[in-house]
């Protein structure tokens, strides 16, 4: 089994027009995924990659009963087509924008509260069940169907370890690309508790980077839940080039805990196996899994 | 994008706050004749860097007449300024803020800036302004007040009495504190800013409320629509290189080794440094590049680091994705290299979207590189390279 999609999803593209919506919504049907449709204001009831075409989301939900829609839109307008998702009450969302401006993710998170979707990203690589659904822009021909979960912050590393992965002979119940911007939707922990709650998930591999409180947070939950899986973390930027600071509120609000060495500290704490490089990720959560057996 | 001191107040006068007067200098002349202009009995010259803690590090003189402004403006123009925020690299001061030099009966620490965690604005207060704040705060000398802004950006009137209280102010002071958290509310929204920092906000003999410095960071991603905000961009603060590389979509960042670093993603970036240092080598360079670049956007690039003399070996380490597959990183290195007629030894791993095309690309440009698909293999390769090449000099 597989975490936020099965083989029931229907997907619709918002954006599905564009040079980048037309490209993956094609590998995306290619693939396997149920494409059942598009939005894209002002070009209502025409067909494109030869589905139908709708001006809005709730009309495109209500006549193709998809319950996944992809975000393919442009910055300038990413959040509000979120924010529509969101009001047509999508159950899930995955936003694949990146450079969205920040302020308006904070509209976005508060339309979320009031709503029922489970938003992922933006700037996320998407979401990727082997042989069952590919919502996103990840790469497929590395992944293998399987028992490890997938989470990942960084964008570029998702395919990267999936691929490690796979070499080391263990399959993927589910890759998640959770976006790598600040403020965005499903966090790091909420992901990691699906997985928990997945009886196919036998071990959970985390791909975290500098920046931000959430492998903090995961390793806050993970010290007090105790999970009965592995774990196993691979957290980058640990030689980043130096940043510089602009004036001291930064240091207010997240402390000094959000470099990679810190995060690296608070998840060994909390009994996850540290990867050190992305070419050690499949056989450290190979070893890990023999232990556990 | 770092706003200077000086746009900064510009910005926040717009939005009826008040700043001290002053003039930005180019020239320690334009300096003595903008304190002239100002005829105050005390003058602070102030050095234009987009970094706090520049009091402690000589970054701002007090005087007492334009000449001594002058003066001021000459010793700071043309000097590199470092302070605990800037790195070690600090600042080229292009430029100085003249101006007139306020007494303070009291100063605070106030800022709004996004909470990322919580996905909201915040308004971060303290009774004391300064620039030890940091350390204060560490020792329990001084403390941080907090108030959250509601969704939509509005704030409570009972909040805003409550936080003025906590911060210990006059009660006839209550109502200017509330219009001044207002105005910094709007001009935070209105410009899609992610920092406004007033450290210090002074409070003077007369009851007013000014801000003696002011931090603007506004958010690269929302520049689109601040077309004015955009103009104020100059070259000033990265150097040359990363601003035209920005231009070509990459993401790039100066170091202080030997190998040149090509990679796309930043998690694979970042990763990739580390991996050079766990190898013992020393990296050039940080180079994303975007899923929007052309060849021609990667061959400038490649010429980036060509042109760097420090450059020894360099290292490719792509995932080619659907948009940006890796024959067009391949492309992108053969123009740079025919281009420049420059070459280093170049080592490539390469793995997803048309890795293998790109290898025959490679070859119809005529490019050596040493290809290892294995990622620790690659990094080792490139460490030795640009070792071997050191030794030899």
């Amino acid at each position: 089994m597989s975490i936020l999609v099965n083989a029931d999803t229907r997907v619709i593209c918002q954006g599905m027009t564009g040079r980048a919506g037309t490209h993956y919504s094609a590998a995306m049907i290619e693939y396997g995924t149920r494409v059942v449709g598009g939005v894209r204001p002002g070009r209502g009831s025409s067909r494109h990659l030869g589905l139908p075409v709708f001006d809005t989301v709730a009309s495109a939900k209500a006549d193709t009963g998809a319950n996944a829609s992809m975000v393919f839109v442009p910055p300038e307008n990413a959040a509000a087509a979120m924010i529509e998702a969101i009001e047509a009450e999508m159950p899930l969302v995955v936003a694949l924008t990146e450079r969205v401006p920040l302020q308006d993710m904070i509209r976005v998170r508060d339309a979320l509260k009031h709503g029922t979707t489970t938003l992922i990203g933006p700037n996320s690589q998407g979401i990727l069940a082997p042989g069952v659904c590919k919502i996103g822009v990840m790469a497929t021909g590395g992944e293998r169907s399987g028992h490890i979960g997938i989470l990942s912050r960084s964008a570029s590393l998702t395919s990267e370890v999936t691929a490690q992965v796979s070499a080391a002979g263990l399959g993927q119940s589910t890759t998640v690309g959770i976006g790598g911007d600040a403020i965005h939707g499903l966090s790091m922990r909420a992901c990691f508790e699906l997985f928990l709650a997945d009886p196919e998930t036998h071990g959970v591999v985390i791909v975290g980077e500098i920046g931000s409180i959430e492998e903090e947070e995961l390793a806050d939950f993970i010290a007090t839940s105790r999970p009965d899986m592995p774990v196993v973390a691979l957290i980058v930027g640990r030689h980043a080039p130096e940043r510089r600071r602009m004036g001291h509120s930064g240091a207010f609000i997240e402390g000094a805990r959000n470099d990679a060495a810190g995060k690296i500290r608070a998840l060994e704490n909390a009994g996850v196996i540290i990867a050190e490089s992305p070419h050690l990720v499949g056989e450290t959560m190979q070893r890990a899994l023999l232990i556990e057996a | 994008m770092n706003l200077q001191e000086f746009q900064s107040k510009m910005l926040l006068v717009r939005y009826g706050t008040d700043v001290p007067k002053g003039h930005p200098a180019l020239t320690a002349d334009d300096a003595q004749a903008a304190a002239r202009s100002l005829g105050v009995e005390r003058y602070a010259v102030k050095a234009q860097v987009p970094a706090g803690g520049r009091g402690r590090s000589k970054g701002v003189v007090l005087v007492s007449s334009p000449e001594e402004a002058g003066a001021a403006a000459r010793g700071l123009l043309g000097e590199t300024l470092v302070t605990e925020q800037t790195g070690p690299a600090g600042y080229l001061v292009r430029q100085v803020l003249v101006e007139e030099a306020i007494e303070a009966n009291r100063s605070l620490y106030l800022a709004v800036l996004v909470d990322t965690a919580r996905a909201e604005i915040v308004i971060l207060a303290g009774p004391e302004g300064s620039e030890d704040i940091e350390d204060k705060l560490q020792s329990g000398e001084t403390r941080i007040e907090r108030l959250a802004l509601a969704p939509g950006g509005a704030l409570n009137e009972t909040d805003v009495k409550a936080l003025a209280q906590r911060l210990g102010l006059d009660a006839k002071l209550h109502s200017s504190f509330a219009r001044l958290l207002g105005q910094l509310r709007t001009a935070f929204m209105e410009n899609d800013a992610t920092l406004i920092e007033l450290n210090p906000l002074a409070i003077t003999a007369a009851g007013t409320f000014v801000a003696l410095d002011a931090k603007i960071v506004i958010d690269d991603n929302a520049l689109f629509r601040h077309p004015d905000l955009m103009a104020l961009r100059d070259d000033w603060e990265d150097d040359g290189v990363e601003i035209a590389a920005q231009s070509h979509q990459l993401n790039y960042v100066r170091m202080d080794g030997d190998i040149g670093v090509v990679v796309n993603g930043a998690g694979l970036g970042l990763a990739t440094l580390d991996m050079i240092r766990a190898a013992n080598g020393r990296p050039a360079n940080f180079m994303d590049i975007r899923t929007t670049a052309t060849s021609i956007d990667v061959a400038h690039g490649f010429t980036l680091l060509l042109d760097n003399p420090a450059v020894r070996s360099i290292l490719v380490n792509v995932h080619g994705g659907g948009m940006q597959p890796c024959d067009i990183i391949a492309d992108g290195l053969g123009i740079a290299m025919r281009r420049t007629g420059k070459a280093r030894p170049t080592v490539v791993r390469l793995a997803g979207n048309n890795a293998e095309y790109a290898r025959f690309r490679f070859q119809n440009f005529g490019c050596k590189v040493i290809d290892c698909p294995d990622m620790k293999e690659a990094v080792t390769r490139a460490v030795d390279e640009a070792s071997a090449r050191g030794e030899s000099r």
